[in-house]
């Protein structure tokens, strides 16, 4: 326990800096669950190994000379290949199941995405350097990546390229169709085969802009991915199916969580919190809800 | 009726003996038996919860790792200032006598049984009252974050780990460390089966199965449905304690994440084998366990560096294309056996509707 930041004004100004420029990334994923669970029904354990994979992508192309924030286009395209042959490959078999049949076979694919990346860009905490420099605010006394705002503000373009998107074209409304009821959806013609393939691609494209991101602005490693599945779950739950505005605010105050944790509790028990918080969630809207004698469904 | 008995007496017999033998039998494979053991014991819990109960619980890696730490720590604990255990890495300033080895490792697997059980009461209202995949979630992340947790508290050692006491050094004999394991998870696995084949013959677990049938229906006839699950989770924290326990003092290092709270191994490997053999019978998971296991042992060695993908696919497979498990998988084919009785003009019909 260090209480150092109660006592010092501009370590808190930081603290929420980085808490909600990287809350707004964590929405973004968080979006991306959002829109596969609304649609397909499916909770993704690998959500967080896909956005890893993605991060290595670009960390990929940084190795080969060309600048880590390309990236933030070439990966969501090879991502959105991957999340489609997932979706042929197994998720298919599972759409239509029971729930915990879908997390065991997704935990079974983060599994062995792990494995995989474990092989293919060894055990290293890796990084790729943007060289964006960094903003000092306050006479110097907080310091602020300019990569962390330029993440921050591609997630908010392409949030909103994609709210544009469901909304205007004809895949998106499909997929919005889907959503609210298959069945009907595919008896007025769509391919809902197609939808879901579509939205299990677009999921992992989301999945591979937040991983670029997070290969310029925190670290890679290939055993990292469930904090960020987890992280997704949390706000998806806080802030419920298809609410984009409280995506957006409940992953920005999971930001902010976790970094004023980090000051107060110790860069040590980060992950414990977000997990112990996860826990927490749960059950005080359990308890909420069995008040009313209803429970989560 | 009678036959029937006889023939479950000759096959209960035949295993005891088995069991006891193997390590005599067997010689060099006594890790790898008591593996087994501890293995199908955690099978079998966890079967009460997802099998029985249809609460399917990542969380019963939380009471193993428990089980696991309290164990060594109550060891070390009762005879040595633990903090100084755990900073000098263990055994290289303080030893253990023989009779303080076994007294405290004794008392150390009492507590590791009582206090997860007790932890499983106490968190067990506001966690039970999660259902369906919520409650997976859930207890996924209690596993992790006890996981991390633990990794950061310094007196059971932190990030480096925890040593065990070392076997005695007195006892010259070099199979006796071997031989003491297996026989102390060979006795928790005839507990452990005893236990759950009791469960089986009681209304217990007819509430259990009308939890997992339609919960709400079981509250309306009257069942206070919370009261037993929270029952049938301590029971089954009860066990996986004691498995850690054991477990702890044979692998001789507790590390947090990787041995521990294992969620990435032990706490998936649970799953997988009760499904794999078959949920919600009692052979299923003793049967899935050990072909588990032999499936592991036999092809780790082969596939090296290539296991978690094994794994992995594993997973993938069998919870894809095999939901039911292999006593599913028998009850469908040989339905008599399972003393179904299926008409035949019945199946006509079924199959005619199809």
């Amino acid at each position: 326990m260090d209480f150092l930041i109660f006592k010092a004004p501009m370590l808190m100004v930081q603290a929420s800096l980085d808490g909600i420029l990287l809350g707004i990334l964590f929405a973004l994923i968080a979006y991306g669950m959002a829109l596969q669970w609304g649609v397909m029904n499916i909770i993704n354990i690998a959500q967080g190994d896909l956005v890893i994979l993605g991060g290595y992508i670009a960390y990929t192309i940084y190795l080969w000379g060309i600048h880590p924030a390309w990236g933030v286009i070439i990966s969501p395209i090879i991502m959105f290949f991957v999340g489609w042959g997932l979706y042929k490959l197994v998720i298919n078999k599972v759409v239509d199941r029971d729930l915990f049949i879908s997390i065991l076979a997704t935990f079974g694919i983060a599994i062995v995405f792990q494995q995989l990346m474990n092989f293919i860009f060894g055990a290293d905490v890796v990084v790729a350097q943007s060289e964006y420099g960094t903003t000092m605010l306050f006479d110097n006394s907080v310091t602020l990546p300019n990569s962390k705002i330029f993440s921050a503000f591609i997630s908010v373009l392409y949030a909103v390229a994609l709210v544009i998107y469901m909304k205007k074209s004809r895949l998106g409304r499909a997929i919005r169709a889907t959503a609210q009821n298959a069945r009907a959806a595919k008896i007025l013609g769509v391919d809902t085969e197609k939808v879901y393939a579509a939205t299990f691609g677009i999921n992992a494209a989301l999945c591979g802009i937040a991983g670029a991101l997070i290969s310029i602005t925190l670290t890679l490693h290939p055993y990292v991915g469930l904090p960020y599945t987890v992280r997704s779950f949390m706000i998806v739950i806080v802030a419920g199916l298809g609410n984009l505005p409280a995506v957006a605010v409940s992953g920005m105050g999971l930001g902010l969580f976790e970094e004023f944790a980090d000051y107060i509790l110790g860069t040590e028990f980060r992950i414990g919190a977000v997990f112990l918080l996860l826990v927490l969630i749960l059950v005080y809207r359990r308890f909420k809800l069995s008040k009313k004698r209803e429970y989560l469904k | 009726m009678e036959k029937v008995k006889q023939k479950d007496l000759i096959l209960y017999s035949g295993l005891i003996i088995l069991g006891l033998a193997a390590p005599y039998l067997f010689s060099a494979f006594k890790v790898q038996l008591t593996y087994l053991c501890v293995l199908i014991v955690l099978a079998m819990t966890w079967n009460l919860q997802g099998g029985e109960m249809g609460y399917n619980t990542f969380g019963n890696i939380l009471f193993y790792g428990l089980g696991m730490y309290l164990t060594a720590s109550v060891q070390v604990g009762m005879f040595f200032p633990l903090a100084e255990w755990t900073e000098s890495g263990g055994e290289k300033t303080f030893v253990h006598t023989t009779a303080q080895y076994f007294q405290g490792i004794g008392v150390g697997l009492l507590v590791s049984a009582i206090v997860p059980a007790v932890i499983a009461g106490a968190i067990g209202y506001a966690i039970l009252g999660l259902r369906g995949h919520y409650f997976a979630i859930c207890t996924l992340g209690l596993g992790i974050a006890a996981g991390e947790i633990a990794g950061g508290i310094e007196i059971i050692g932190a990030g480096q780990g925890f040593t065990t006491p070392p076997f005695p050094a007195e006892i010259v004999d070099t199979e006796a460390r071997g031989k003491f394991f297996y026989f102390l998870s060979f006795a928790l696995l005839i507990g452990t089966f005893v236990f759950v084949k009791y469960i089986y013959g009681s209304r217990f677990r007819l509430i259990l199965n009308a939890i997992r049938d339609n919960e709400d229906k079981a509250e309306a006839m009257g069942i206070q449905t919370m009261k037993y699950k929270i029952v049938g989770w301590m029971c089954s924290a009860f066990f996986c304690g004691l498995a850690g326990g054991i477990m702890g003092g044979l692998i001789g290092y507790i590390d947090s994440t990787d041995v521990a709270f294992d969620g990435r191994e032990m706490g998936v490997f649970m799953v997988l084998m009760a499904i794999l053999g078959g949920k919600g019978t009692l052979w299923g998971p003793v049967i899935g366990a050990t072909l588990f296991h032999f499936f592991k042992e036999g092809l780790w060695t082969l596939i090296l560096g290539w296991q978690y993908v094994a794994l992995g696919v594993l997973i993938v497979v069998i919870v894809v294309y095999f939901p039911e498990g292999l006593m599913g998988w028998l009850r469908e084919k040989y339905p008599e056996r399972f003393g179904e009785v299926i008409d035949d003009k019945d199946r006509k019909a079924q199959v005619e509707l199809k």
